[in-house]
């Protein structure tokens, strides 16, 4: 009985070790990946991103100047994010939110223009 | 590189008693299709954590006498074998007859770049 | 006297997985055992045709989810030998690190499970707090909790920054003081014993003639671990083998416990000895050009929907403390396709996993074939059963650590 005894009053000095969950929510680390983000401004549309995708959930195309991303097909491996030569891919630390309907991350750039067309627009 | 010892289908069953009798772990087997019409059946033994590989090059359709009977423990990927390649292998201790993981009414070998129907052993 | 066929599985309480035994049972003895497998077969192995040794990393990892570090490792390794890379040291540190931290969280998982089999869910639950800690870590190292994907074909992607190490030595401290508090219950409870000791007996000779591996083997007095090979930086760590005696369920559990803090120290050890320098070195193979082609634009893409970032999502709280991260992901660049075979082998938690891989001078691998510890450890657990009461099956089946997606790909 008396064993139990140290670890009662430890119990009853030391605060809970369970998070009140809705009022405290455990965020993420400094590094997490969690969602992945275009910055379609930056994006060349080079298409390394669509190559390297292990579950192949990214489609670019360099004509129409589109990123899309299978957002459910996405595995998070952050391998688009280290291919990318002009670092427009990132990740956040969020989840991605719990959705009810397929979700696709649609993004419209300007496609970059040939060299060729653009000495022929001069 | 890898480096196996060669193995005929008739020395299948002497070298695993062979090894067994060494003190030789079997490992696994691992199977592989080098072209068309022939398959390789590569044997891993351990000792001491040194490896050997046996290497047995068989044409298809060959029933390959399995070593079942001198490790039990081959009997997994034995009938592994047999569902992915085709590759049949004769007394098995425990024949699960190709559907370990294949249904029954599955005719051709998943693992085969050329198709490969299933036979009967 | 008459004979009864149970059915065991599928679906089972202690069960996390799809496994199937046929019992034959006279009164409430075990005398037969049959497994009936493919319930989670998946084909992995078949999909090296169709994508590019690089993706195959992401593939090899979700094998299994428990020991993803331990796949991808076993895979690097094996298209390093293939293409000659030699790994910076550094990168083999970490790969040890992140290889000992799976085991940890592993075999914390397992001890849960397993006291929960026997029916002690204070246990569990003690386990798995202390399991939270480990998968902490690994989501503040790595990028997530349990397919971490640090590693590439020639290191690693991520680096430990010098007050992360302190910080992991910290958390591994607690750690270590918390799961020797539960040293007392899990190895000497009398309650724990009776259910564990004698329990589903795999005589030395039987475990080794039956291929067992891991824990499995260990537990029956086989010193005999993958780790001694000295793969990553284990050749430098002075590894000894934890050899339990008792051949039973009780000796594995105290073989996977004992483990759990050689863990910590190698862990720390490894931190401690960590030199400096890069974390991934270029890969040039048989060179061939082959350019990539894209892939075509499935149907499932066809619906496209403008993504509109959520705003709900945000934490109240934000407990994890803010970590120096090393700037920038290192990765490495790799020219040439593999072209040769190899054999790999590595210790996972649940023992010795091989790989056999075969390329053929493409991008696509002609072969990855993957025998996991579980896929070995069946045919022994077949000897186990035949002669044990029909209550102790659900404990001899857990005392494997059994994996079925593993087992089957």
């Amino acid at each position: 009985m008396f064993n139990m005894t140290k670890n009662v009053v430890t119990n009853l000095l030391t605060k809970s070790s369970t998070r009140l969950y809705p009022i405290a929510v455990r965020g993420h680390f400094e590094g997490f990946r969690g969602t992945l983000v275009c910055n379609v401004d930056e994006c060349i549309f080079c298409r390394s991103c669509m190559i390297k995708c292990p579950s192949q959930c990214i489609t670019v195309d360099n004509k129409a100047g589109t990123w899309a991303c299978d957002a459910m097909a996405c595995v998070y491996c952050g391998v688009c994010v280290d291919v990318c030569p002009t670092s427009c891919l990132s990740m956040t630390k969020e989840h991605r939110p719990v959705a009810t309907e397929h979700q696709t991350i649609f993004l419209q750039g300007v496609p970059k223009k040939k060299k060729k067309d653009e000495a022929a627009a001069e | 590189m890898l480096e196996t010892l060669p193995l005929s289908l008739d020395a299948v069953r002497d070298v695993a008693k062979e090894c067994f009798d060494d003190g030789w772990r079997l490992v696994t087997m691992s199977a592989n299709q080098i072209d068309d019409a022939h398959f390789d059946v590569i044997y891993h033994y351990d000792k001491d954590l040194t490896m050997k590989h046996y290497r047995l090059t068989v044409p298809k359709e060959t029933v390959v006498p399995s070593i079942s009977p001198v490790y039990f423990a081959a009997l997994l990927v034995e009938n592994e074998i047999r569902d992915q390649f085709g590759i049949c292998f004769s007394d098995i201790v425990l024949d699960f007859g190709g559907a370990l993981y294949l249904e029954e009414e599955v005719r051709a070998m998943p693992f085969c770049k050329v198709s490969v129907a299933q036979k009967q052993s | 006297m008459a004979r009864t066929i149970l059915p065991f599985g599928p679906q089972h309480p202690v069960l996390p997985e799809p496994l199937h035994l046929k019992l034959t049972i006279e009164n409430e003895t075990v005398v037969e055992a049959l497994p009936t497998l493919g319930y989670v077969h998946r084909g992995l192995e078949k999909l090296c045709e169709i994508r590019d040794f690089n993706q195959m990393i992401q593939i090899v990892e979700r094998v299994c989810g428990i020991c993803s570090c331990l796949h991808a490792l076993c895979y690097c390794e094996g298209v390093e030998q293939i293409m000659g890379v030699e790994v910076p040291r550094r990168a083999k540190y970490l790969r040890t690190i992140w290889g000992e931290l799976h085991r940890m969280h592993s075999h914390l998982l397992w001890l849960g499970l397993f006291a929960d089999a026997f029916g002690f869910e204070s246990l569990f639950m003690q386990f798995w707090r202390i399991r939270e800690r480990i998968m902490d870590i690994m989501e503040a190292t790595c990028g997530n909790r349990v397919v971490v994907s640090v590693n590439v074909i020639g290191g690693v992607r991520r680096d430990l920054s010098p007050e992360q190490c302190q910080w992991i030595e910290e958390q591994l401290a607690i750690s270590e003081k918390e799961l020797k508090q539960l040293s007392d219950t899990i190895l000497s409870d009398y309650t724990v014993k009776k259910r564990t000791v004698g329990v589903g007996v795999l005589t030395k000779e039987q475990a080794y003639q039956l291929g067992a591996a891991g824990p499995t083997l260990r537990g029956s007095g086989w010193a005999q671990d993958v780790r001694q090979t000295g793969y990553a930086a284990f050749g430098e760590l002075g590894f000894e083998p934890i050899v339990e005696y008792g051949c039973d369920s009780y000796a594995r559990s105290a073989v996977r416990f004992r483990e759990t803090l050689q863990s910590i120290d190698l862990v720390r050890l490894a931190i401690a000895r960590m030199p400096a320098g890069e974390t991934a070195a270029d890969v040039a193979g048989a060179m061939e050009d082959d350019t990539p082609k894209p892939v075509s634009a499935g149907e499932r893409r066809d619906i496209m929907q403008a993504y509109n970032r959520d705003k709900r999502h945000r934490f109240v709280t934000a407990p994890p403390p803010n970590l120096d991260l090393p700037a920038g992901h290192v990765a490495a660049k790799v020219k040439g396709k593999p072209d040769g075979e190899a054999v790999t082998r590595v210790e996972q938690p649940r023992g010795e996993l091989l790989y056999y891989i075969k390329g053929n001078g493409s991008k696509n691998m002609e072969r990855v074939r993957i025998r996991t510890p579980t896929f070995a450890n069946i045919p022994p657990l077949l000897a186990m059963l035949p002669g044990c009461e029909l209550a102790d099956v659900p404990v001899i089946v857990l005392s494997i650590d059994p994996c079925i997606s593993c087992t089957e790909r």
